[in-house]
Order: structure tokens, then sequence, then C-alpha cells
């Protein structure tokens, strides 16, 4: 099922998008690796020849590491794309390849539609300036300099005059909450407010492509989930390109639309939040399921059940019962002009006589990106499921008591992931 | 022939050969080379022991102060007046010690010797930074650079000054060369070791955001390294100051000339005062080019809360932006 992908709002798009590429450029995706290989060691000119020739080649009968092999993906505008693994697995690796840091020894990469390798290094200079940033591990923060200049950084590359680049990366320690810190050095910081500072650099830049390198992995859990919940509010409203890595299956799920899983180089699935849940790839990924947090992990929207029938509220009850047990469902939504009202249940109508606006819930239908575990108190104080409405607030579905059990164990038994 | 058993490997008289050679086929540039430093080490000479001994005294100390001082502001009333505050303490030791190398007697040539360092060092840096800086970039660089430093610094420093003078002549110049020669080894060093030193995420960080390789050095890879390279600059002056006193045998005069003198008419008082007036400023210029890396005072942290402690964190902000200009 599709839903698990939080689609960016279409409808927020960045001033600087509505420059004259932007049209053909939203047909392209953000961004493509194709066969991308990277090895490190004394022979790499060697087999990037072969590769190049398209000759096969085993990357553990290679002399010196193959820190990537053979990865290919796409990532969709405005996605949140998640690379997943241990350290060593190469994940790292293969997002420098994305902006040149290290360059694929074989293979292509596109940035919106453009290619890598090839390019002068005044070109991929632009691209790097132009669209991509990054966001380091441990802040790469420059200490000689306050966090306005540091937030400011990428515009001072790109030439930008100090007052207009000062406003704008102002606007952004103001996003991030840093207001009133833009006169420290990043010392004087501690490390939650050091990576903020990172990411308002980051987005400073103004670049459509966000590069995540382990971004929130040194931080205490606390700081972690904090920052979490701040790159999920802003991505809600920026829609940028994101590919995050981490090594935390659980950050993964919770950020990434799409999760790309890593294993000594290769990625061995790439999927989904709940296809990667509920049809494992092989016994790796299945175990680093096993220490996820579905109650955290899973949304409302994931699991929501888009089949259960709608009624109007001035229905009588005998007619919606029938309906119901007609179709084998014992709850539906109550709908008046696309707004949802309320959730009725089959046990409430059977005994009511008059419409059903009388005998169902009006409880405040819930958003698709809610937690599951935050809805557990919720559902427990009714019979009826609850109404799971879309960002725009147009009903999605109803998540039933039980369908929110199910998707906590293990297989795939709600059915509505096909 | 060459008997193995009883080898006759004449290398100095190689290099001597060479260094005629040189004489000869350079000679244009090494009256150049010899004019210029002449000349620089005459216009500082009197501008230094030109005005009185006390003003001189009071410049020295009015640069120990400020070197390392930091921008503040002091209330009076309630108008606030921006100070600068320094290290008063290393400005009292300038005061009383460049008095008592005039009450010695030495005055003058003190201020040759100081002429003499500045013009070595500035030297010795224009060479050893740049050189640093590609041995940083280049590793073939560094690896042709790492003996011929090694030999620079650990030959015999009195060597130098043979071939200085017979290139020169008697005088400033060949006791400046030889200094350069000898001071300029740990600023190639700390220089090359500061640049590699710096955190590789850093120098990712200024790629990734499109920044040339230039700007990644001047922006980021210098200053970070500044505190390093700094220790080598202050090497680089303490080894200069060391060496000055043995170009006093090349007809350097200065201090060294008086030391030099002092062992020769065996007079004592004489060597005495050198020698002390040498320390004093020793002391004076270790302190003041340590001064010159180590000059953000960063104490205060962040208030954890951020944006909640508006009054507090703006007057740290002041302070903060102080700090940098």
């Amino acid at each position: 099922m599709s839903a698990g992908n939080a689609e960016p709002a279409s409808g927020v798009r960045r001033e600087g998008e509505a420059t004259e590429s932007a049209a053909d450029l939203s047909a392209v995706p953000a961004i493509q690796a194709k066969n991308v290989w990277k090895i490190f060691g004394s022979k790499t000119s060697h087999y990037a020849r072969l590769l190049k020739s398209g000759e096969e080649l085993d990357p553990d009968s290679i002399h010196g590491t193959a820190a990537v092999v053979n990865a290919s993906f796409e990532v969709k505008r405005g996605e949140t794309f998640v690379v997943m693994g241990l350290s060593g697995s190469g994940k790292s690796t293969l997002l420098r390849t994305l902006n040149g840091l290290n360059p694929a020894t074989a293979g292509d990469v596109l940035i919106n539609g453009q290619a890598l390798t090839g390019v002068s290094k005044q070109e991929l200079r632009r691209i790097r300036r132009d669209e991509l940033s990054m966001v380091f591990q441990h802040f790469a923060l420059l200490p000689h300099k306050t966090v306005l200049d540091n937030v400011a950084y990428g515009l001072e590359v790109r030439g930008v005059d100090r007052k207009s680049r000062y406003e704008t990366a102002m606007r952004w320690i103001e996003r991030v909450d840093l207001t009133g810190n833009e006169g420290y050095y990043p010392d004087q910081l501690s490390g939650g407010m050091r990576q903020r500072v990172g990411l308002a650099r980051a987005l400073a830049a103004e670049t459509d492509i966000l590069l995540m390198d382990e971004a929130f992995s040194a931080l205490d859990p606390l700081i972690r989930a904090d920052l979490q919940q701040q790159l999920l509010d802003l991505q809600q409203e920026l829609g940028k390109t994101i590919v995050f890595i981490t090594h935390d299956l659980n950050e993964a799920m919770r950020l990434g639309d799409r999760i790309a899983i890593m294993k000594s180089g290769r990625i061995v699935q790439l999927g989904t939040t709940t296809e990667i849940l509920y049809s494992p790839a092989d016994d790796y990924v299945r175990r680093f399921i096993h220490d996820v947090d579905r109650s955290r992990v899973l949304t409302a929207g994931m699991v929501v059940d888009k089949t259960a029938p709608t009624f109007k509220p001035d229905e009588s009850a005998e007619e919606v019962c029938r309906r119901l047990e007609a179709a084998g469902h014992t709850a539906g939504s109550v709908l008046e002009g696309g707004k949802v009202l309320g959730v009725v249940h089959l046990r409430n109508v059977r005994s009511a006589t008059g419409t059903i606006r009388e005998v169902m819930n009006t409880a405040e239908p819930v958003g698709r990106y809610t937690p599951i575990a935050e809805l557990f108190s919720r559902a427990a104080e009714q019979i009826e499921p609850l109404a799971i409405m879309d960002r725009d607030g147009t009903l999605l579905g109803l998540l039933s008591q039980d369908r929110m059990l199910d998707s906590m164990s293990g297989s795939d038994t709600s059915g509505g992931h096909a | 022939m060459f008997d193995p058993i009883n080898p006759d490997i004449p290398v100095g008289e190689w290099i001597a050969d060479g260094i005629d050679v040189l004489t000869d086929a350079w000679a244009g540039f090494f009256d150049v080379v010899e004019e210029v430093l002449a000349t620089l080490h005459e216009q500082l000479l009197s501008i230094l022991a030109g005005p009185p001994y006390w003003v001189m005294m009071i410049v020295f100390a009015a640069i120990a102060y400020l070197v390392g001082s930091h921008r503040s502001s002091l209330k009076i009333g309630k108008t606030s007046v921006p100070v600068l505050v320094g290290s008063w303490r290393l400005a009292l030791f300038s005061l009383i010690g460049f008095y008592v190398i005039r009450g010695m007697d030495v005055w003058e040539h003190a201020m040759d010797t100081i002429a003499l360092v500045i013009v070595a060092v500035a030297l010795a840096l224009l060479i050893a930074i740049p050189l640093g800086i590609l041995a940083s970039k280049v590793t073939w660089v560094s690896r042709v650079l790492r003996p011929i430093l090694d030999l620079m610094q650990t030959m015999p420093a009195l060597v130098y000054l043979v071939p200085a003078i017979t290139i020169f002549g008697v005088g400033v110049v060949p006791g400046a060369i030889a200094t350069v020669i000898f001071a300029m080894p740990p600023g190639v060093r700390l220089t090359e070791l500061a640049l590699r030193q710096v955190d590789e995420e850093l120098v990712e960080a200024g790629q990734a955001f499109g920044a040339t390789g230039w700007r990644i050095l001047w922006q980021i890879q210098v200053p970070v390294a500044m505190k390093t390279i700094m220790a080598g600059v202050n090497q680089v002056i303490m080894l200069a100051l060391s060496m000055v006193v043995l170009a006093g045998m090349a007809g350097a005069g200065g201090l060294g000339g008086d030391v030099v003198g002092s062992l020769a008419s065996l007079n004592v008082p004489l060597g005495m005062s050198a020698g002390m007036a040498v320390v004093i400023i020793a002391i004076w210029l270790d302190r003041v080019s340590n001064g010159l890396s180590d000059r953000r005072p960063r104490t205060k942290k962040a208030p954890t809360t951020g944006p909640d402690d508006a009054d507090e964190s703006s007057e740290q902000t002041e302070h903060a932006e102080q700090g940098a200009a």
C-alpha cells in the first residue's frame, strides 16, 4: 500500500522553484543512482574499467574494499529516502557518491537529471552549491565563525552579499528555534543546538536536496527525538528531497517515506516502512525489525482501512444497518459535504430507530501521521473505529481496534497492505 | 682511484665547489638579496633606535598589552566606555625589562638585534608558511622536504655562517641568512602539521557547499589551524633570537657582537649585560607571539534554554561578537 508514503504537500512550493527549469525538473527524479559502485584500494581504476566494459564483478574477490556494490535507486522529489545499515555497510560512502565527495568508481549518479560523472570541477561545485546541501554527523561547524556566519556559509560561498545572507540566515535560525544564539561560537553550544545550526546551515543554502549523514546519531536519545520531530515538522512544510543516513531502524521508519537497507555495500531491501515490516527480504532485515517499536513507527495512515463504507447523516439507522451487514462491515463513516461528521458502529445502529446522526460517534478524526502508540487510549474508550483523515482534512478511512492490534503483530494480517 | 678501505669522500669540498658555482652564477641575485635585507635592517633600526628610549619602552609595553587583548566595556555611571582588556602584567614586565636594558647601556645593540630578528623572521615565515601549505597538500613535497628540514635543523648552526659570509661578505646579511635557514624548519613543519590536523569533516563541509579549494584553505583550514601555525611562528621567533647571537660572529653587530667581543676580551660585565638583554627580549617576544595565537576568550556557555532568555543572551551575543572582531 502506498499510504506509507508521505507525499509532500503539493501546495507548498518554495519560491526558488518557480524558475525557468521548474516545469521540466518536476518530471525528473531528484536523485537517480544507476549501478553505482565505490571501490577503495590501489586497483580502483582497473575495476572501474572492468565495470564500464560491462563485466561482472564479484565484490568478495577484489583487492581493496567494495564499499558500495551495484546500488540503484531513485529518490522522488519531496521524498524522505532513508539509507539504513550498520557501520561499515557503506551507507555513508553511498551518500558521499551523491555529491561527489566520494566519486563513484562506476555507475551513474544523476542530480535533477544531470550526471555527476565526467562533469568539470566548476560544474560539480555549482551543483553542490545550488542543488545539494549536507548535514554532518559531527556537525562540522566552522569553529571560528559565529552561528550566524555558519548558517550563512552556503550563501557566502554562493556570493550572496552580507546583508541579504544574514537576513536569510536569521530566518532559518529562527525556524530551528535558535534565535538569540546567532552571536555564539559553536563550542559554546550544546550538541543538540549545534546540530540545529548544522540543519539551519543546510536549509539556508535553499537547495532542493538535503543530504543528512547520520545527522542525529551523535545526540542523546531525548535530543534526537526532538530533532526528528523538528525535521518532520519542517519537512511537512518544505517538502525537500532528503536522503537520510542512519543505523537506527526506528529512526529510519519514523522519518522515511522509503527505506533502503544496506549490508556489505549492497542494498538488500528497498521499500516503505510497512513493506519492510511485513515482508522483510531476508534474515538480516528480519533481525533489524525485531527491535523496532511498531507502535511508534507505524502511523494511522499506514494501517488505515480504506474499504469501509460511507453514509450521509440523514440516512435511517435501519437502512445503514442493512447495508453494513450486506457489505460485511461492522462500521462506517458519516460524511457531509466531504467533511467527516462521525463514525457509526453496527451494534449501535441495530438498536436505533431514527437517523444515524443520533447514534454516530462524533469524536475528532485523527491525522494520518499520528503514531499508533498515541491512539491506543482513545481507541479503548469507544467501540467505533477511529476516523483517519489526510492532511487536507478529507477522510482517508477507518482504523478499528482489531486492525490496530493486528498491525502490532509480526505478520500483515490486516490485509490492507497488498 | 677510490680506495674502499681508506675512503676519501670530500663532501665538504663538493659543497664548497657547489657554493662557488652558485656564487658566480647567481651573483646578481645575491646582490639584490643583500641589498634588500641590508636596507630593511637599516630602516628598521632607524625606526627602533631613532626615538628616545622611553618612547620605545612605552611602545613595547603597549604592544605587549594589546596583543592578546579583547574588547570589553567599562561602566562608568550610566555610560559604558569600550575598553581593551589586555595583560597588564606583561605590560609592566616590558616597561621594567626595557628600562633595565637601557640601564645596562646595551640599548642600541638591543634594538639592532630586534631589527635583525624581525627581518629574519619575516623572511623565514615568507618561505616557511607557503612551503608548509604546499607540503600539506602535496604528499611528495612533504616527503622531499622532511629530510631537508632535518638537515637544516640539526646541522650545527655556525656552519651556515661560513658559506653565508663567502657569499655575502661580513655584515648583517650573512647573519640574517644563516638565521633564516636555522629558524625556518619548525615554521614549515608546524604549518604542515596544523593543516593536516584540520578535521576532515570540516573540509568536506566546505566542499559539500561548493567552496573552491582556495576558499576552503583560507576560510576553513588556515583559521582552524591558526593556533598550531602560530605555535610554529613562536618557535621560529625563538630560534631566530638564539641564532642572532651567533650572527654576531659574522659581524652582524648587535648583542651578538657584544657577546663575541666579551669573549675575545674576557669582559664579564659586557657579556652578562648582553646576555641578560637577550633573555629579556626573548621573554618579551615569546609572550607577545603567544598572545597573537590565542586571542578569543570564550568562557561563557550559551543558555541551554535558548530563545527564552532573551535578555541574558543578547548581552552575551554582544560579547561574542566583540570577541570575533
